[in-house]
């Protein structure tokens, strides 16, 4: 297919996942370059089913120290305090991830992301963001969407027990099989600030309440120049206030964003262990899609909550 | 707030989990983020190089060792003051009875296959603790709560059985690559180094079959002195060539088929072989008996080719060869092994020329393999998401949270929108022979079957004990145990040559059997009813048990579907919309919430939400719910013919 053929050390690692996606998804996942921005739980999950997966490069962005909040949930930093000594969260995450699958270069870049310009972006096929603010979301997305190539962008983000991927491909094509068929299919996404500014009111009347949840937290987070996660109980009331005014002004009945539900996200910002895989798997198996081009990928928001265990996906393009 | 995180009863819990492959390193290292504190794991296996790309917790330095105990050295690096007990044993060893599962506060599986799982489940059921059961195929998986008396157990609904192929689409009219890999894995290879005491059926049946058989039975010998090669290619010219030969004189046959064309190996080689095919010197060196391989001796590297005929033809008389000079001793007690390089050369090669000669597309070694070894696809991130699910129903077990007890499905294609679909656990099913007591049915023929038969048919079989004990009312007929004394011994040998109604206490038609097992103090009862005739292609054990169910048939063709996946390099081919024509026994249908909630159940306690039209949704349409049942868990099973 792709030309080269995958190596017999290469058929022998990933032996039973090319029975999964096929050789050639296998050779295009190996060139594939993977950037990660933010250091989580989740990410952490992320990062150990791509690297197992066998992509070509993953490069890690995240200069905050080790701290116990980024132990909680990450099991790629060790507890040896002598392995650990004078090494940042980000340059453990790679030692542990190399070990892995000596196959895939793990690398870290330093610095702040919204200051990297295009160029640096345009390094990457798949660009993964993860507890940053809004607005860095929207700026990095913007910035992939501007190159000539197709760069895959991705934000997650888990609190409490609950997460949430968007997902923006642009224009993707794929293949699927369909019984015996192949099929050439083809999906067109928005930006996420072309999704978000979508009226509420324009969405489908059953629709996933954790997604204007976790609106309503952003903005919060946003007008009080809070960093992702630097909530507690004592925003609650003024978590509520915005709420109301937002239902107000995108004339939704305020039951679609129950309290209970705002209270566990401002009360509990950190991830509920068990969540993370199950985040991290999904967002694998999309970025594994992407670049392989099988397989119906996910358009373009998924939500996942523990308390009733279901794992949506919603649809937020303005075109149902 | 997240009445989830509760962590008294995680850090308080003693649990048991039970395989550390793909879904068990996963959940080893999510219970231990999790806060659990005191972990038990047993698994028997040691690491292969394929389990690295999913069993992270594996390097390639520890390809050989002890699944279990490399399991918590690697977890134990992240969580260093957590316990972790490892046992590199079988769950099924008598160690870990009812007293060693009482301790426990839950049982969380990560099996890979169906013996296993009903032993656990029986041991879960003994004494009385809670079950997590799971499983995943490629990016579908599931994860299942069972807890006795609340909800079903894990034999309550039935599973696939191991595909089986009837005897002549094997020998005489394969139509699938899959029916040639058969043909060459369980008979040829079976034929030639395998038990020579085995009933095979090799030979096609011919009109003239008994006076051919005889003849037929020394083609397959290694004459003394007879030179290796010419062995190879009598082989060849009788398999490939004579028998369709045979098989093509009757004509009945190919009415509506395509008749199969004979092959001859002096069509791809000439007589002078040795200067064509491999040497042996490229072998020479190797003493280790893994790393023999007619493809290294041919020069051939990419398994992931589809070789000519002519190329079959030389792997098929090098590996061939190979196993009569490299590895003699063997022969004899050979059994196919997807891990055996030289054996799965071998058949993919047979199974090829077959095809070739039957008009069936020619596959690559590497979908050989698949097939032959009913290889298990498995990616990381379904083992993940597996683990992360079953650490959710964990912790609401261990909170004793029984109305939010889910079962939950991993799809690859959304269902109303879902990629996780939870569902509310089914109750036991009260005809179950194994958590309920109701008796099962047995037809058989009490005057010709025996007691071994009825052993190994059924009560290992079918009911899957392993250390069983059969009563007619007080008189003990057989059972097996470390602790007998010679003449019992002696006793139940001669029992097992006898048939049944000529027993020391006759079996004849209404007698109550019950059937014991100690270990899985697992107690069943067989009603016996004599019957004369049994269809031999129908009922080919030539008994009926019922009351114990059997899969339906469209589960098996989905089992099928994804057994053979493996046969294209795409995606696997199940689709949802197959899944959808699995239909549910209408009678397993009711749920807890009906028994406690009449018609509604309670939605407010679903998750401490109003009511919320979503719930409904899920909680009332369950017929287009979907089971897959552990498709993983029967394919360890050898292909049966019947």
């Amino acid at each position: 297919m792709d030309g080269e053929e995958l190596t017999e050390q290469e058929t022998a690692l990933y032996d039973r996942q090319i029975r999964v996606w096929g050789a050639g998804a296998q050779r295009r996942l190996s060139k594939a370059h993977i950037l990660v921005c933010g250091i989580t739980g989740t990410i952490a999950e992320f990062c150990k089913n791509i690297v197992l997966a066998g992509v070509g490069s993953l490069t890690l962005v995240d200069d905050r120290a080790v701290t116990e909040e980024a132990l909680s949930a990450n099991f790629l930093i060790p507890s040896d305090e002598n392995v650990c000594a004078g090494k940042t969260l980000t340059e453990l995450c790679r030692d542990s991830l190399k070990d892995f699958n000596p196959m895939v270069r793990v690398s870290v870049e330093k610095g702040d992301l919204s200051s990297f310009g295009a160029e640096f972006y345009s390094k990457f096929d798949v660009v993964v963001v993860s507890c940053c603010s809004f607005t860095t979301k929207k700026l990095i997305n913007e910035k992939c969407r501007k190159l000539s190539k197709r760069v895959a962008f991705y934000t997650v983000d888990c609190r409490d027990s609950c997460g949430e991927i968007f997902v923006d491909l642009q224009h993707h094509k794929y293949s699927k099989q369909k019984r015996e068929e192949t099929i050439e299919c083809e999906l067109h996404y928005p930006s996420f600030e072309e999704s978000i500014s979508i009226p509420w009111k324009a969405l489908p009347r059953k629709f996933s309440k954790l997604y204007f949840a976790m609106r309503v937290i952003e903005r919060f987070e946003e007008v009080e120049q809070r960093k992702p996660g630097e909530l507690s109980i004592a925003d609650l009331p003024a978590v509520v206030k915005l709420k109301k005014e937002l239902c107000v002004a995108q004339s939704l009945n305020e039951s679609h964003i129950p309290n209970v539900l705002l209270e566990r996200l401002v009360t509990d910002t950190r991830e509920f262990p068990p969540v993370c895989p199950i985040i991290g798997g999904i967002l694998g198996q999309e970025v594994i899609k992407a670049i392989s081009g099988k397989g119906d990928p996910l358009k373009n928001f998924f939500f996942f909550d523990a308390m009733d265990g279901k794992g949506i996906i919603e649809d937020v393009s303005g075109k149902p | 707030m997240a009445s989830l995180k509760h962590l008294p009863a995680v850090k308080g819990a003693k649990v048991l989990m039970v395989g550390a492959g793909g879904i068990g390193c996963e959940l080893l290292k999510t219970l231990a983020l999790s806060g659990f504190q005191d972990i038990h794991i047993i698994d028997m296996d040691t690491i292969e190089v394929s389990n690295l790309n999913r069993q992270f917790l594996f390097r390639q330095s520890h390809v050989g060792q002890s699944k279990a105990k490399v399991a918590r050295e690697a977890v134990l690096k992240f969580r260093p003051h957590i316990s972790i007990t490892p046992y590199h044993a079988n769950v099924k060893d008598s160690d870990f009875n009812v007293d060693f599962f009482k301790q426990f506060n839950v049982v969380l599986n990560g099996l890979d296959n169906l013996d296993a799982r009903r032993h656990v489940n029986r041991l879960c059921l003994a004494a009385d603790v809670p079950l997590i059961e799971s499983g995943t195929t490629g990016f579908l998986g599931q994860v299942t709560v069972h807890v006795k008396g609340r909800t079903e157990c894990y034999e309550c609904q039935p599973k696939p059985a191991p595909k089986t192929y009837p005897v002549c689409t094997i020998t005489s009219t394969p139509s699938k690559f899959v029916h040639c890999i058969v043909w060459a894995k369980e008979l040829l290879f079976a034929k030639l180094f395998g038990d020579k005491n085995q009933a095979n059926d090799l030979n096609v049946r011919s009109s003239d079959g008994a006076s051919s058989s005889k003849q037929a039975e020394d083609v397959f010998e290694h004459r003394k002195d007879e030179d290796i090669e010419q062995y190879g290619r009598r082989i060849y010219d009788h398999v490939f060539g004579y028998n369709i030969e045979v098989a093509l004189s009757n004509e009945e046959t190919w009415k509506n088929r395509n008749r199969p064309k004979p092959i001859y190996s002096s069509e791809f080689m000439p007589n002078d072989l040795s200067q064509q095919n491999g040497s042996m010197e490229k072998n020479g060196a190797a003493n280790d008996i893994s790393s023999v391989s007619a493809m290294a001796s041919l020069g051939m590297k990419n398994p992931q080719d589809v070789w000519s005929l002519k190329e079959n033809s030389r792997v098929f008389l090098e590996a061939l060869k190979l196993f009569f000079l490299k590895r003699e001793k063997e022969i004899g007690n050979l059994t196919f092994d997807k891990d055996d390089q030289l054996a799965v050369e071998f058949v993919t090669a047979a199974a090829n020329i077959r095809a070739a000669s039957f008009g069936i597309p020619l596959h690559s070694l590497f979908e050989a393999k698949g097939i032959a070894g009913n290889i298990v696809h498995a990616v990381a991130t379904t083992n993940a998401i597996i683990a992360g699910l079953i650490v959710i129903e964990a912790i609401k077990v261990l909170k004793n949270d029984t109305k939010n007890y889910r079962m939950t499905y991993c799809l690859e294609h959304p269902t109303r929108k879902m990629l996780l679909m939870p569902v509310e656990p089914f109750e036991p099913n009260r005809s179950c022979y194994v958590c309920s007591e109701t008796p099962l049915s047995l037809e058989i023929n009490t005057h010709h079957a025996k007691l071994r038969d009825f052993v190994e048919k059924i009560v290992k079989a079918m009911l899957g004990m392993s250390l069983p004990l059969i009563m007619h009312g007080s008189a003990l007929l057989y059972e097996i145990g470390d602790d007998l004394d010679e003449e019992m011994v002696a006793n139940y040998a001669a029992n097992l040559d006898k048939v049944l109604s000529e027993l020391p206490t006759p079996v004849t038609s209404g007698t109550m059997l019950t059937i014991e097992d100690l270990q899985q103090e697992l107690s069943c009862q067989i009603n016996i009813k004599h019957r004369e005739e049994f269809d031999e292609e129908k009922e080919p054990d030539g008994m009926v048990l019922s009351g114990w169910t059997q899969a339906p048939s469209v589960v098996k063709d989905d089992k099928e579907s994804i057994a053979n996946a493996g046969s294209t390099s795409n995606e696997p081919s199940v689709e949802a919309e197959k899944n959808d024509e699995i239909e549910i026994p209408p009678e397993k249908k009711r749920k807890l919430s009906e028994i406690s909630e009449a018609v509604y159940p309670d939605l407010s306690s679903v998750d401490g939400d109003t009511r919320n039209p979503d719930k409904l949704q899920v909680l009332d349409d369950d017929d287009e719910l979907m089971i897959f049942d552990n498709w993983d868990s029967v394919t360890d099973k050898k292909i049966r013919m019947q």
